[in-house]
């Protein structure tokens, strides 16, 4: 099997050093832990690296109530006393209402997926840890029916984090870390050039100078992302506006800028 | 040996565990690293890295442990020929200066770059410039701004040396920028949860056991939320050396006082010390008595202070010091601010002032009574552990020579 699995596909444009460190993953085996700026493309990733490889892809996006045993199986213990009181199908066969999470239809799949873990970060602070031993070994056991899932081939796992809790230690360690630095102008030109194929060079340079005079703005509190600047382009074809001839003001602010302080913030700049 | 290198990063107190090592091994027989020190470089940084924050450290000891590389120092050496060579750039020098230049020849010339290049990499690890700006060296003296020949900044194909000598993620270092809704994160941790009040919530596990218990007939039971039980009061100086740092305090603030995020928020006011009395608002109008806001509170409130610290030692440690006090105050700053800290079980300080001008100051003596932390994301998750599990303090320098000074 070669390294250089992952190239990016033709709607995702990968730096070069993120797809080393996807690479690196896939070579070693081990979890890629992305973190970056949101809407810089982390979530995509996945969706690209399971497109690029031709693999499925599972997702399990994480809330801040998810348990980390929930993606491994859940228990429909309420399903099972429904069918005992009102005699629904076969109560002594535990296995009927045991479900599979994401994490543990991976590792029960019989052949090689692609896991989003998605925002890891979101969940209670011990969540990494409780999944150690899951990401370490590949397999895990069903309690209550004592069935052992063991991972044919080793799932290709990448999760991706805002940097809103730190994550332990332990559960660093397992990784291979890779944060997605903020596109600079070529690389910016070349993502942009995905999404708007047709869009006149004149108009994405016009539209760079402003996103990222806007970017550069001291104080900012929150920075305008990839996402934003795409949907701002295409709300700026969809209207029809020229750039060059708007004086004064940016149009459709509203869709880089998203909150009061900061369109104030803008504002005062742009007069001064 | 490669294996120093792992001790260069543990150096630059990376906490690279033999297991991450191994897996850098492992991938450098798999021949990851493209056989190159580029791709050196960003294998052992996505191996052995897991936070940004930690980047900086990283690109130093990657800087000292690969400095004797000389296929980029003579790369480097080509362009700075290049700039030496280039008129317009010698345009700025004085006759005697340029005399001076032309009587070095160019072998010479390079001969004393590439010296004076191997002494830079190895006196300091890592900053920006190359080359001196000192009036000494023939290099300085040319006046071109140290920034025009900072590696890495033109044309294409920077190689991990040059990625690293720019130190791009310096910014992202812990001990420096706080914005609300880090410090919103950071107070996160500040909570012990426990189950008060009415029974409003479902409790699963709880029903199953009592419904099996009933034979199947279904047997609900409810439980109270979990809430945060952590009572906080804050105290802020305000004014005079605090004005700097405003901005930042009323960031903590905003984070600190969000609804619902502790069972009970009091924030109080002080300038440079605390004395008998604090105040409920920044104008210094509503009086509330030291003594009052001990007696009403419980001792497993956790008391945060927010200032800097510094004033004069007389402020402290004099009865009468107060700076702003009309009638003198009998009890030092000092021995109000040991009551409050002995009343409450966990107290800390937050210092918005860097720790390196702590020494010699009274911060020093402060920091023997409070518990203190610069108040940096780094420092405010320190000061959050010690409040919420207690645990070490941090180090103080012994002041004894300063509170002999005042207190015998």
């Amino acid at each position: 099997m070669s390294f250089d699995q992952f190239s990016g596909t033709a709607s995702y444009i990968a730096s070069d050093e993120l797809r080393h460190a996807v690479n690196v993953a896939v070579a070693l085996a081990r979890p890629l832990l992305v973190r970056g700026e949101p809407g810089t493309g982390k979530t995509l990733l996945a969706e690209n690296v399971a497109r690029a490889l031709g693999l499925p892809l599972l997702r399990w996006h994480v809330k801040s109530t998810t348990k980390a045993k929930e993606g491994l199986y859940v228990y429909d213990t309420v399903a099972r006393l429904h069918d005992s009181r009102f005699g629904d199908g076969d109560v002594k066969d535990i296995a009927r209402y045991i479900r599979l999470g994401p994490l543990g239809l991976a590792l029960a799949a019989d052949h090689r997926v692609v896991l989003l873990i998605d925002e890891i970060d979101k969940a209670d602070l011990e969540f990494p840890n409780d999944l150690l031993l899951e990401l370490d070994a590949m397999r895990f056991r069903i309690d209550e029916t004592g069935r052992e899932v063991v991972a044919q081939e080793r799932p290709i796992v990448i999760i991706t984090s805002n940097n809103e809790k730190e994550l332990p230690d332990a559960f660093l360690r397992r990784c291979v870390f890779h944060y997605i630095e903020f596109p600079g102008r070529e690389l910016m030109q070349r993502i942009v050039r995905v999404h708007h194929p047709d869009l006149e060079d004149k108009v994405l340079d016009q539209a760079l100078e402003v996103f990222y005079g806007l970017r550069a703005t001291p104080k900012l509190r929150k920075r305008p992302t990839t996402s934003e600047l795409i949907d701002w382009i295409c709300a700026l074809r969809k209207a029809g506006v020229d750039l060059g001839r708007v004086g004064g003001g940016i149009p459709f602010l509203g869709t880089l800028i998203k909150t009061e302080q900061d369109v104030e913030l803008v504002g005062k700049r742009a007069k001064a | 040996m490669l294996v120093d290198f792992l001790f260069e990063l543990r150096r630059h107190k990376l906490k690279v565990s033999t297991h991450e090592w191994q897996a850098l091994m492992e991938a450098l027989a798999l021949g990851l690293h493209d056989s190159s020190l580029d791709g050196f470089y960003h294998l052992a940084r996505a191996v052995c890295v897991k936070d940004i924050t930690e980047y900086d450290a990283f690109d130093q000891a990657f800087l000292a442990y690969f400095k004797d590389v000389k296929a980029d120092a003579l790369a480097l050496t080509r362009e700075l020929e290049a700039w030496l060579t280039d008129p317009r750039l010698l345009a700025g020098l004085t006759d005697e200066q340029r005399r001076a230049l032309q009587a070095l020849d160019l072998d010479k010339l390079r001969q004393l770059f590439e010296q004076r290049l191997r002494e830079q990499k190895e006196r300091h690890d890592g900053g920006n410039r190359w080359i001196g700006t000192g009036g000494t060296s023939p290099f300085g003296n040319s006046g071109v701004n140290p920034s025009g020949i900072r590696v890495g900044g033109s044309g294409g194909g920077r190689s991990a040396m040059q990625v690293a000598e720019e130190r791009r993620w310096k910014e992202y270092r812990k001990d420096v920028s706080l914005d609300v809704r880090q410090i919103d994160v950071a107070l996160r941790g500040l909570r012990q949860l426990g189950r008060d009040g009415a029974d409003e919530e479902l409790d699963l596990d709880e029903t199953v056991d009592e419904t099996c218990k009933n034979a199947g007939d279904l047997e609900l039971v409810y439980r109270p939320p979990r809430r945060n039980r952590v009572k906080v009061i804050l105290l802020m100086d305000v004014g005079g050396s605090m004005d700097p740092h405003a901005e930042l305090a009323s960031r903590l603030f905003t984070a600190a006082s969000r609804a619902g995020r502790f069972a009970r928020f009091r924030s109080y006011y002080f300038h440079n010390c605390v004395y008998e009395t604090v105040y409920e608002d920044a104008a210094f109008k509503k009086k509330v008595p030291v003594a009052e806001l001990i007696s009403h509170s419980d001792r497993d409130e956790k008391l945060v202070v927010l200032g800097d610290a510094l004033m004069h030692p007389a402020e402290l440690l004099d009865p009468g010091g107060a700076i702003y006090y009309y009638a003198s105050n009998r009890t030092p700053g000092l021995e109000w601010l040991r009551r409050l800290a002995a009343h409450f079980r966990r107290a800390a300080w937050l210092n918005p002032e860097p720790d390196r001008y702590w020494g010699g100051t009274t911060v020093e003596v402060i920091a023997s009574v409070f518990p203190m932390w610069q108040l940096t994301l780094e420092g405010l998750a320190g000061a959050v552990r010690y409040l919420v599990r207690g645990g070490a303090r941090p180090a103080v320098p012994n002041p004894s020579n300063w509170v002999k000074l005042g207190l015998g």
